[in-house]
């Protein structure tokens, strides 16, 4: 049925759905795992590198990670492709904006820019959905740091945390318990408080990096984690109030691995 | 020949411009209100040919009225708006230039004097000033300004710098502009002042 009505991005099926933009969903969801998470000092992301060959050449750009100007970066599951598009669109958005009003760019300006652009190609042209889904994680003075999600159709929402790509759904439903709870107390016994006042208590930027791999793990099906395989990025404010990007090189990977090993370890003893 | 200038201070600004509106021998109107009100906190005391400083002053505002409404509420900072300003001069440098120059002033909360004042001209040049005037006026009130300005003074010592700088040009400026308005712009926003002859009378 779906047949005679999803060849064309321009046109609704008569259930309403348009199937091109929701096959380009599906797309996403065979590429690497990306998860964000925003902490009280930062925002990281931790993606899954699918490319990982002896044989590549040492990549002086990341597949996954893209810094998109002085005070946001984005992660990209999809057709890397199709991400380079995009990457360029919000950078040259970024410079524009900054260039008109001497100003960084507000991070949401710049995500419904990116999306709008992207929904686009939902409904001229004729032409096929961008296949990319992206994190995007920034910092302004309006609203500190933020952390947003976007998807083919150019829909778009702020997250505390959240996860794009394969296995999505594990990795949300383990953010969902896990996030907010201050990882030291997981296992103690919750006291009377009401459930329904229960505070969501942001993590620090370190243990938002431990909860990334946490969730990569779930997504990774088992498979080791190791630094060829994970990209870890987290994004804070030095002294001066300047935005950080940093990419974890393959030793300080190697350490967030470790701490999560030992953490996974020792849960559940007394 | 319009005169327009403005003192910044401790918390905020003030801007003064005549109320002259005239072209070759014939005055049309006395009682023209040369500061337009760009947003919730900053405004634009503008000189030139009544065309251009309607149409500016109105796009300005207006594109920044769209920011807001785009925006979720977001507001602009003074630096932001002066900037935008400033592009849209250049921008019309070499297409069909705006005759205008302008002195913009605005309050924000996270600026140390709260006050800032940009002064900009229809090249598209744009600085960031204590106190600064337009056309023949600055030959009379820059001097003034020189020797008055302070830093942290208060809104009524900006004032009188004001009142100061309006009684010399009443006696040594060759043009008769007998009334002006006088605008401030602080926490509170943006409020008239003094207005020699009421803007709203037809």
């Amino acid at each position: 049925m779906a047949r005679r009505y999803d060849s064309s991005t321009t046109t609704f099926s008569p259930e309403g759905r348009l199937h091109q933009v929701e096959y380009a969903i599906e797309a996403i969801n065979n590429a690497g795992t990306s998860v964000g998470i925003l902490a009280k000092d930062g925002v990281v992301m931790a993606s899954e590198k699918k490319v990982t060959s002896g044989l590549l050449a040492p990549a002086r750009t990341s597949e996954k990670t893209y810094k998109l100007c002085p005070h946001a970066t984005c992660t990209v599951a999809g057709l890397t492709a199709d991400a380079n598009i995009l990457i360029d669109q919000a950078r040259l958005r970024a410079g524009r904006y900054a260039y008109q009003y001497q100003e960084p760019i507000p991070i949401e300006n710049l995500v419904e820019h990116v999306c709008n652009y992207k929904q686009a190609y939902t409904q001229y042209g004729g032409l096929r959905p961008f296949g990319v889904a992206f994190l995007f994680a920034g910092y302004d003075i309006h609203h500190g740091f933020q952390l947003y999600q976007s998807d083919p159709s150019g829909n778009y929402s702020g997250w505390k945390a959240t996860v794009i790509g394969a296995n999505n759904q594990a990795g949300k439903s383990l953010l969902k318990t896990e996030y907010g709870s201050s990882s030291s107390s997981g296992d103690e016994m919750k006291t009377d408080e009401d459930p329904a006042k229960e505070e969501i208590e942001m993590p620090t930027t370190a243990e938002a990096l431990r909860l990334a791999v946490k969730v990569l793990n779930k997504t990774m099906d088992g498979a080791a984690a190791s630094p060829e395989k994970l990209e870890l990025f987290a994004m804070t404010l030095d002294e001066d109030g300047n935005c950080v990007h940093k990419i974890l090189n393959a030793k300080e990977v190697e350490a967030v691995i470790a701490e999560v090993e030992s953490e996974t370890a020792t849960a559940g003893d007394t | 020949m319009d005169t327009v200038f403005g003192v910044s201070y401790k918390g905020g600004v003030v801007i003064a411009t005549d109320q002259v509106n005239a072209r070759s021998i014939l005055m049309y109107q006395q009682n023209l209100d040369k500061i337009a009100e760009l947003s919730s906190h900053s405004a634009m005391g503008v000189s030139g040919p009544n065309c251009d400083l309607v149409n500016f002053s109105e796009y300005i505002s207006k594109n920044l009225a769209l920011y807001e409404l785009s925006n979720d509420g977001m507001k602009l900072s003074t630096h932001a708006q002066a900037n935008f300003c400033r592009g849209e001069l250049a921008k019309a440098l070499r297409k069909g230039p705006f005759q205008v120059n302008v002195i913009l002033g605005g309050y924000d909360e996270n600026v140390p004097n709260g006050g800032s004042l940009y002064i900009m001209d229809y090249l598209g040049s744009c600085h960031k000033v204590n106190y600064g005037a337009q056309g023949y006026a600055s030959n009379f009130t820059l001097s003034i300004m020189d020797r008055d300005w302070e830093e942290g003074m208060n809104e009524e010592q900006a004032v009188k710098i004001v009142e100061h700088c309006i009684r010399e040009l009443n006696m040594r400026f060759l043009l008769n502009q007998s009334n002006f308005i006088i605008k401030v712009v602080d926490k509170d926003g943006v409020r008239t002042v003094k207005a020699d002859s009421d803007p709203s009378d037809n």
